[in-house]
């Protein structure tokens, strides 16, 4: 076209980025890449091609690395571990600070490259993905020189396997390496097989930073490597992101194996547009949403709730903006929607939206389509309901599913009505409103009128199905240490035999404890326990499933506990400790006369000063304002994980059972609660001084019975949220396993023993936490 | 607000007797004042922020469809000068730079030396009206005078509406008038409504362009309000500013206003004009403005019947871009006309 007539038409025309620096780049790698182990690369093995899904063009060849392979990377990562953590905060920080450097300076090849091989617009690889991994370089060679000062009582974990998606192929590589190294440890990464190239260039970067061989290794290959890595017997932690199956399979591959494990799963993210939002920027938004990176993003705003009274207003403008977006070459400046990874994915896309034709309003952006190449029109589907299998499950693509609601609380509850809890979007002018539905809705990550924001110092990851763990911030540095020391083997604890015969005074009945009432165990059976010298104490109910079933239903039915105010949770709990004082006395000899010895007393103080310090962090536990590059705030909240079982040590049954009710309940969960197994009645006295202490019914419930027969049907309940488990069995293998299939948060002592005398703190709070960044830009 | 679409096209395509495009606007007559509306209205302005900043970086035009661009920037340019120096012999060389205002070497080089290519207007005080009218006769190219006690509007209320009506007479085609701010401040909406009405009927057949002095409303929500009220009253264009206040024309505020302009088509079916006025003096600015417009509101607002800019030094940064183009060597202002 000549000057003269585009002065007519005033199209845009093609403003493609050259590509050449990284054609160059790889045939000086003869287009073929081993894999990165030890400081260097391996030759070139076999494998196979990754491709441009833009024109399906090859671009090189990849090593599909062995079992010897993940081996000597992983021998590789132990070796170096030691001295790389001892090498200090400020040693690492400038490794890390070397690496952003060196990302901002090659951010051009590595933006094209990117775009080559995963098919994302050029202008998101380059404004988006690179700035955001110089930045989680940045910001983690920070938390580097800091961890000494800011996390004393924190050591690093030792080698960790991680494995990565294709969406995000170098962004989820700094996600996972930045924070590993950081804090001292060492990884064996492995990208995904689509898009490896970045990782392979990094790997460049990193002997170019001064990386200590070994520190970082790449091996790349299928989910068969990926599988090498999670079953590796010397990994001490895995981190994955990518699908929802795979990371359930990984939970229970590791489980059991003291793996220490973050999953960044799949997710259905409601975008909520309330009538008195700003209308035309929420349409804006919804393009940052789910036309963002083809849609291909966890986080994706994928499930539009519209308040009825405008939603064929915002239907008609989501529309009209559908059509102004331009698909094409991703290496094309001006495109807005780039290529599908790979043709399986879009058979995938393809087959998701044909399997439900019939179902709602089907709008496909009115705009051309390239010919050839691995493309997906940006899709509208209106009119659908929640039970459509379009708003339930993952499409990971440009296809944006809408239904309507009337209320707050309805929209609340349509956007919690989904196995995930991942992202949130919140359209709405009113901070009354947006300050109300942010907490409500089930995610990790939640943003009033902004939509997929990330940063370094933002923690990011989900809840339910969405998996657990958080990178980013300071939360996410504690997926990547423990405390120091090392714990030692846990002895068994038995309880002690006897014959049956009259108890020394009047026959007293310990029940069940459920919903605030005492409860007799379904089942009908009890147990007698003995003293040390095989004097009957008394009798304790037998728990069965249907006894967990009802302490879950009344653990739920106490949800509103959670909105209880700090300084009530502790006012209750001083209550608790101040009632369980004036029944010291009996509570000591209760002890006394089941375990033998004298340390009664000291364990009902101890219980005592327990209580006090839950009480004490109560209104105390803050959450956080990081500070993210936004004029706005990220606000990190410490929510409760919601409803956990709590599988108490056999050892220190007064003691053992506080130190795991006290965080929990002062964290606002509520919770079941199994007592040792061995001196349960301890706990059965116990909830008498529950009744009287103003604690409303449910949010602590008390079945007694065996932890093996227990811990299974806890494990396998879809409505508990999270399952510790810290009894003398060995039950922790088979509770991560069973807890796999709603990922449910496990929190197990793998046979470790643990000094309850000193069990307090904010490892516990932690763990009766989860922190969700509500993410509020503002400006007038 | 109802957003019901009876949008109608009102789509200018006759290139009668030769009149530049920017005449032939179908005007705007207004319509009641819908506060229910108005108050609607809801502007987030970190999103809008970021709508802005990530434009630059989504849009890019390369080579010779870049060369084109800034040609169009140039017909939707209304050459101004608004200084108290202002004399007829520096009006008369304005007017002639709008008549000419790329060297025809470089025309011919771009194949465009078929076309008339002029800036959209000329746009002075009422004083240099009749100069400005002498030197532009028979180029089509018509003369804008700012009025109503520009820049601040402070001056009697008969005087400002008298002072339009002395510029109509003068022969300007285009009235930029001001707002008074402080009816926007004060929440003085029918306030407004019957100021811009009066300023309307006081045009008569000239067009009008309401300068809200976006600068002076505080905040994003108060210019869309402004820009939906001033609409309403009958405005042909709504302007940012009079490029005197601190702050002038800026992409969120565009953003602001060009929305309301297409919530206003949305509902009426009427066209109504966009003129970003002040700090615009970049090649560069001027292609992310268009592709704003683009965006937001579709090609046919690349048309200067639709579309201003308000811009003094701007001409000379896409003389030397388009030179550049031709050529390959960057270029030097010397080398180019002065306006």
């Amino acid at each position: 076209m000549s000057v003269s007539e585009i002065f007519e038409t005033m199209e845009y025309g093609p403003a493609p980025e050259d590509a050449k620096p990284v054609m160059v780049w790889l045939d000086g790698h003869k287009r073929a890449f081993g894999l990165f182990i030890d400081g260097a690369f391996t030759d070139a093995g076999a494998g196979f091609e990754t491709a441009n899904p833009a024109n399906g063009n090859a671009l090189a060849r990849v090593t599909q690395a062995s079992i010897s392979d993940v081996d000597a990377a992983v021998s590789a990562a132990r070796k170096a571990q030691p001295s790389w953590e001892k090498l200090g905060g400020h040693g690492r920080a400038k490794v890390l600070y070397a690496i952003a450097r060196l990302m901002q300076k090659h951010s051009r090849l590595f933006a094209v490259l990117e775009t080559l091989d995963n098919g994302k617009p050029v202008r998101e690889s380059r404004d988006i993905d690179v700035p955001l991994v110089a930045r989680h370089f940045y910001y983690h060679a920070g938390a580097a020189q800091l961890m000494a000062s800011d996390m004393p009582d924190q050591q690093a974990l030792g080698v960790a396997g991680q494995i990565i998606p294709w969406n995000f192929p170098l962004l989820m590589l700094a996600w996972k390496i930045a924070p590993a190294i950081a804090m001292g440890n060492c990884v064996v990464l492995k990208p995904a097989e689509y898009t490896s190239l970045t990782a392979l260039l990094f790997a460049e970067i990193c002997v170019e930073a001064g990386v200590p061989k070994g520190v970082v290794n790449i091996v790349t290959g299928n989910g068969a490597v990926g599988e090498m890595i999670v079953n590796h017997p010397d990994i001490n932690k895995i981190a994955f992101t990518g699908s929802t199956g795979v990371g359930r399979r990984i939970r229970e591959a590791t489980a059991g194996s003291g793996k220490s494990l973050t999953l960044e799963l799949g997710g259905k993210s409601p975008f909520i547009i309330f009538d008195d939002a700003d209308i035309d920027s929420a349409v804006e938004g919804l393009v940052d949403a789910i036309w963002f990176n083809q849609g291909q993003v966890c986080c994706a705003g994928s499930r539009l709730l519209v308040q009825e009274s405008v939603a064929e207003a915002v239907y008609a403008k989501i529309r009209a903006r559908m059509d102004k977006l331009r698909i094409g070459d991703p290496l094309d400046k001006a495109i807005d929607v780039g290529a599908i990874v790979d043709p399986k994915q879009l058979k995938s896309i393809t087959e998701m939206v044909d399997g439900s034709a019939g179902e709602g309003e089907v709008y496909r952006a009115n705009t051309p389509m390239p010919k050839g190449g691995c493309y997906y029109p940006p899709t509208l589907i209106t009119g659908l309901e929640s039970s459509s299998r379009l708003m339930q499950e993952e499409i990971f693509g440009p296809v944006l599913v809408a239904t309507t609601f009337r209320t707050p609380s309805e929209a609340v509850a349509l956007a919690n009505n989904t196995r995930y809890g991942l992202a949130a979007s919140i359209w709405t002018e009113n901070i009354n409103l947006a300050l109300d539905i942010a907490p409500r809705i089930e995610c990790g990550v939640a943003w009033v009128n902004t939509t997929n924001q990330f940063d370094a110092a933002a923690g990011f990851g989900g809840r339910r199905e969405s998996g657990f763990g958080r990178e980013g911030g300071r939360e996410g540095l504690y997926a990547y240490t423990k405390p120091k020391g090392s714990a030692k083997p846990l002895k068994p604890v038995v309880a002690f035999e006897g014959k049956a015969g009259a108890a020394a005074d009047l026959d007293r009945t310990a029940k069940n404890y459920v919903g605030g009432k005492q409860a007799r165990p379904d089942g009908g059976y009890v147990r007698a326990i003995y003293g040390p010298k095989g004097a009957f104490l008394g009798h304790v109910g037998i728990g069965n499933r249907k006894d967990i079933r009802n302490a879950v239903e009344a653990a739920r039915k106490a949800g509103s506990w959670a909105k209880t105010t700090g300084h009530l949770k502790a006012q209750i709990l001083f209550y608790i400790a101040e009632n369980l004082s004036a029944r010291a006395v009996e509570l000591a000899a209760r002890l006394d006369a089941m375990q033998g010895g004298k340390s009664g007393k000291a364990e009902v103080e101890a219980s005592i000063s327990r209580l006090f310090t839950y009480a004490a962090w109560a209104d105390k536990y803050d959450g956080a304002v990081h500070n993210v590059p936004i004029r706005g705030v990220a606000l990190a909240m410490n929510e409760p994980v919601g409803r956990l079982g709590l599988i108490c040590p056999d050892e220190a049954p007064l003691l053992g059972l506080i130190s795991l009710i006290a965080p929990a309940i002062s964290m606002g969960n509520t919770c079941v609660a199994v007592p040792s197994s061995a001196f349960p009645l301890a706990a059965t006295d116990f909830y008498q001084v529950l009744e009287t202490s103003d604690l409303p019914g449910g949010v602590v419930n008390i079945v007694t019975g065996d932890h093996a027969a227990l811990a299974k049907t806890m494990a396998d309940h879809a409505d508990l949220d999270g399952l510790w488990y810290f009894g003398a069995s060995d039950l922790s293998g088979m509770i991560e396993k069973a807890s796999a299939f709603n990922l449910k948060r496990t929190w197990v002592n793998n046979g470790r023993a643990r000094d309850w005398d000193l069990a307090e703190g904010e490892e516990f709070l932690r763990h009766a936490t989860d922190v969700k960044n509500i993410w509020i830009p503002y400006g007038e | 607000m109802t957003v019901s679409a009876k949008t109608k096209s009102t789509t200018v395509s006759v290139q009668n007797q030769g009149a530049l495009p920017q005449v032939q606007h179908i005007r705007n007559a207004g319509m009641v004042l819908d506060m229910d509306w108005v108050r609607a209205v809801e502007v987030n302005t970190s999103a809008v922020e970021r709508r802005c900043a990530s434009l630059p970086g989504r849009r890019s035009v390369k080579k010779d469809y870049q060369a084109a661009w800034l040609l169009k920037a140039i017909t939707v340019m209304d050459l101004t000068t608004l200084s108290g120096d202002d004399t007829e012999r520096r009006v008369n060389r304005l007017c002639r730079k709008a008549m000419q205002p790329v060297r025809p070497d470089l025309l011919a080089a771009l194949g465009m030396e078929g076309k008339r290519l002029t800036t959209g207007a000329i746009c002075v005080y009422h004083e240099m009206i009749p100069a400005a009218v002498r030197a532009l006769e028979g180029s089509g190219i018509p003369v804008a005078a700012v009025s109503t006690g520009f820049p601040a509007g402070l001056s009697p209320f008969h005087l400002r509406v008298a002072e339009i009506k002395a510029s109509v007479k003068a022969g300007a085609a285009e009235i930029d008038i001001v707002i008074s701010r402080r009816l926007v401040l004060e929440g003085k909406w029918q306030e407004l409504y019957d100021e811009m009405r009066a300023f309307r009927d006081a045009c008569g057949d000239a067009h009008v362009k309401a300068i809200l002095a976006t600068g002076e409303l505080g905040t994003l929500r108060n210019v869309a309000r402004a820009s939906l009220v001033c609409m309403m009253a009958g405005a042909d264009f709504i302007k940012t500013s009079t490029g005197k206040e601190s702050v002038n024309a800026t992409l969120p505020v565009s953003l602001t206003m060009i929305r309301q302009i297409r919530a206003y088509h949305e509902v009426t079916g009427i066209e109504i004009g966009y003129k970003p006025a002040g700090g615009i003096s970049k090649a560069k600015d001027a292609l992310v403005y268009l592709a704003l417009m683009k965006e937001e509101l579709g090609n046919r607002w690349l048309s200067p019947d639709l579309f201003r800019f308000g811009a003094s030094s701007l001409l000379g940064d896409i003389e030397r871009q388009l030179e550049h183009h031709v050529t390959g060597r960057y270029s030097a202002s010397y080398r180019h006309a002065m306006g």
